[in-house]
């Protein structure tokens, strides 16, 4: 690997560090009485409301139907992907100082993994949330659950709620496709 | 017996020629108005689309102020101000209550005229809008962050307190002054035990500012002790005459009974030239003296836990133009002027003489000249009254009859209101000719162009609020609201856009481009900031304690319960305070309380907010309260119990929500 190869490599790494500013993923509610919109976002360690109030907003409004409240500091998981990131930043870091091409595929690999990993577990928290319905909820719809897209739209009642990545999220893509780009590159360099 | 029978039936029917003809005359009463399709077009505001001029419009007699949009006319909202508002609890709740306190002590009822916009560098800036209240003398300063009243000052050595809320261009003072003039003492201005007929002996009017901080908060800075006439209106001077405020006066007969045929015998009564800030430097200098005026100032902060405070104020400064040089001189004005108006650039006074059949209009450049080279005709108490021919900018011929008050567009033209022959007369502010007539129905008192009282009037829309209503709208017994009429002003003719009616009595209105106050809205107060004594942080708070015959319920409100919901323990002759608090954070979602037997009011809360209802159970039982303010799908279910044993039961004090 040469140097220009290494510092985009480097580049990939750091790159990942603005997952801690900006939110990873979106959940955005509309309905008729919400003209102004309520809505959520996953950063790295938390899920906060769109606004101020959203969260506890959004945990009012679902205790109609049983769902349970979204509290992030029972959720391990955002305990967790900070320091996934970590892991990913300082590992890419060090395999652009090494200029070990064949890290790179592993440091892909176990990224792409981490990924999935990640979209299953929150479809599975989704999953969860919008089955697992407290029986004594004061509105029951018979056959209706309540578990948001992981991607895209559904009207879910009166609420047309849309999950959508958010910045975070295509960061993350952009660092894995820098670090293919590096790997493919790289070829003919050995 | 015949020729009598025939010229009776020969009188009938001239009677019915007669009244066909006032009621072809009534039918003929849209003069002015061009094509209807162009006109609702003008006035029409889409669903969900916003007017572009908030409206702040008194609600007289109602003691309220009503906000309106426009051009469309919809009533958006009623801010209660001096009387009590069931609907809200205003002046119900232990909260309020204080806002209503005077020296008459609680005064449930005020009668609102005059609203208007703070004001920087002449121009309305959306901070606040004041209105005075005419029977117990007082003014109050709305918020227009959260459209509620913030503070109600007393006016000390007053009676009708009608030629007020007028503001200083950078709302140094709003002003304040007596309509009726009382008896007062030479040495304290203290009302005294006289013979009414002693009027011109011992009555006594005053002029009054009152000092606005950077915050809002109100203070009497000091009076002015005038002669014993009936002072009606005012506003401060602007760009050259900023610094004076003016007031018209009637009665300068001084009649104190049948004032219609006595107050209206002269040719000429004054308008008050008040050099205020001479007067001001004046009383910062200790000048005039310290005289007893008690009065009360409450006020209610939403930052300090929205509980209202009064505040006894005993004494008040009061500044002698007798002695003091320079304070005021009298403009004579024909007739009983009524409105006194300062146009934009304020180089001319437009005095609306209502029994005059000319507008007399003052040059201020005039008056300077005529109080440099003492150019008086007289003195009143020691005020100098300068000389009517040397302070006259000229007169506006053929006016209309019964010219009441004027308002400007900023392009140079004047729009007085003619109550008697009901109509707005436009004309030129330097030629001073007539340009357009346009009928309104019925007699107009004052208008508004909004904007128009300060030195950036938005020339667009003007509204005539008229008096006499009748037959402009479905019949409603004999008490109807008054109407008032949306006129565009844009072009060289002025045309008949709309009507609609207004609650109470509008006296006076204002009007401010929506952007200047709707961006500063408050959705909801902050539940982490609320520092009510009695505030409940969390349903895990919420409480019941008992303190003698004293109970205090810590309760709390969110979508859809109560908490606590169920209470026993509480015994007749309790005073039993609720004190719940909303602890909803979300836009629009405040919640109601009711109780049964609650000999005073509901509570509406809002998010955010700690109110307090007083109830004393008088009958032993169960009794439930619940929402009042369709909350949610679960509004109905929003609803609990109290349980009421007797006087001498031991049931102890109990209570939870969902156990």
């Amino acid at each position: 690997m040469d140097n220009q190869k290494r510092i985009l490599m480097a580049l990939a790494a750091l790159l990942l560090i603005g997952v801690y500013f900006v939110p990873i993923w979106s959940i955005g509610m509309e309905a008729p009485q919400y003209p102004e919109g309520l809505g959520m976002n996953i950063t790295v360690d938390n899920i906060v409301g769109k606004e101020k109030n959203d969260l506890n907003n959004i945990n009012g409004l679902n205790h109609y139907i049983g769902m349970k409240e979204i509290q992030p500091d029972s959720i391990p998981e955002l305990k967790i992907m900070p320091f996934i990131f970590g892991f990913l930043i300082i590992s890419g870091l060090i395999i652009a100082f090494t200029g070990k091409r064949k890290w790179i595929l592993y440091w892909l690999g176990l990224f792409v993994l981490l990924a999935v990993a990640g979209l299953v577990d929150f479809y599975i928290w989704g999953y969860d949330y919008g089955h697992n319905l407290n029986p004594d909820a004061p509105i029951k719809v018979p056959g209706m659950t309540y578990q948001p897209p992981l991607i895209g739209s559904k009207q879910l009642l009166n609420i047309d709620a849309t999950s959508l990545p958010h910045i975070g999220f295509y960061l993350s893509l952009l660092s894995m496709s820098i670090a293919g780009l590096v790997w493919w590159k790289s070829k003919e360099d050995e | 017996m015949m020729i009598k029978l025939i010229k009776k039936s020969w009188l009938w029917s001239l009677a019915a020629i007669v009244l066909l003809g006032f009621i072809s005359m009534g039918c003929s009463s849209n003069g002015e108005f061009g094509s209807s399709a162009d006109a609702a077009e003008k006035v029409y505001v889409a669903p969900g689309e916003y007017d572009e001029f908030y409206g702040f419009f008194s609600g007289g007699y109602n003691g309220q102020l009503g906000v309106y949009g426009l051009p469309s006319g919809r009533h958006i909202f009623t801010i209660p101000v001096f009387s009590q508002a069931a609907v809200s609890g205003w002046g119900y709740s232990e909260e309020t209550k204080p806002m209503f306190q005077t020296t008459d002590g609680f005064v449930p009822w005020g009668d609102a005229h005059h609203p208007e916009l703070s004001q920087t560098n002449g121009e309305t800036d959306g901070r606040w809008v004041f209105i005075n209240e005419n029977n117990t003398p007082r003014i109050a300063r709305i918020g227009l962050d959260d459209f509620k009243t913030q503070e109600i000052i007393e006016i000390p050595n007053s009676a009708g307190n009608h030629a007020s809320s007028f503001v200083t261009p950078n709302t140094e003072y709003v002003s304040a002054a007596t309509r009726f003039s009382v008896p007062m003492d030479e040495e304290e201005l203290q009302n005294m035990d006289v013979s009414i007929d002693s009027y011109k002996e011992n009555f006594h009017g005053t002029l009054s500012f009152i000092k606005v901080s950077d915050e809002g908060a109100m203070s009497v800075d000091f009076q002015i002790r005038m002669p014993g006439f009936n002072y009606d209106l005012s506003h401060a001077g602007k760009g050259p005459s900023d610094g004076w405020s003016f007031f018209t006066s009637y009665n300068s007969e001084q009649a104190h009974t049948l004032l219609e045929i006595n107050a209206s015998k002269n040719d000429k009564d004054y308008i008050a030239a008040v050099n205020w800030r001479k007067a001001a430097e004046y009383a910062a200098e200790g000048r005039g003296k310290m005289i007893p005026g008690e009065h009360y100032r409450n006020y209610i902060d939403h930052e300090e836990g929205g509980v209202a405070k009064s505040e006894l104020i005993e004494e008040v400064r009061v500044l002698d133009p007798r002695e003091l040089e320079g304070l005021v001189y009298f403009l004579p004005t024909p007739k009983s002027p009524h409105g006194v108006d300062v146009d934009p650039s304020g180089r001319y006074i437009a005095a609306g003489g209502k029994l005059s059949t000319v507008i007399p209009v003052h040059s201020f450049a005039k008056i300077q000249q005529a109080i440099e080279d003492e150019d008086f005709e007289g003195e009143e108490m020691g005020i100098p009254v300068l000389n009517y021919n040397s302070i006259l900018h000229g007169e506006v011929q053929n006016p209309g009859l019964g010219p009441l008050h004027t308002e400007f567009d900023g392009k140079g033209n004047a729009y007085t209101t003619a109550f008697i022959s009901s109509e707005i007369v436009k004309w030129d502010l330097e030629t001073l000719e007539v340009e357009d007539r346009i009928d309104v129905y019925y007699s107009p008192g004052h208008l508004m162009i909004p904007g128009g009282d300060s030195q950036k009037p938005d020339g667009k829309y003007l509204v005539a609020l008229n008096k006499i209503t009748k037959d402009r709208y479905l019949p409603t017994g004999p008490e109807m609201f008054h109407s008032a009429q949306l006129i565009d002003i844009s072009g060289d003719k002025m045309e008949l856009l709309l009507d609609f009616p207004t609650e109470g009595e509008p006296h006076y209105a204002q009007g401010i481009a929506a952007e200047k106050v709707m961006d500063n809205q408050k959705r909801f107060y902050e539940i982490a900031d609320n520092a009510h004594p009695y505030v409940t942080q969390g349903e895990k708070e919420a409480r019941v304690e008992r303190d003698g015959n004293t109970v205090h319920v810590y309760m709390t409100t969110i979508r859809s319960h109560y908490a606590p919901d169920n209470i026993e323990g509480i015994k007749v002759g309790d005073e039993v305070y609720f004190h719940v608090t909303n602890l909803e954070q979300d836009w629009d979602v405040p919640h109601g309380f009711a109780v049964k037997g609650a000999n005073n009011a509901e509570l509406l809360i809002m998010p955010g907010e700690t109110l307090t209802l007083k109830w004393e159970p008088k009958k032993a039982g169960v009794v439930p309260f619940y929402c009042t303010d369709f909350c949610s799908a679960l509004h109905q279910e929003m609803s609990g119990y109290v349980r009421v044993s007797p006087a001498d039961s031991d049931v102890e004090i109990s209570y939870g929500t969902g156990q």
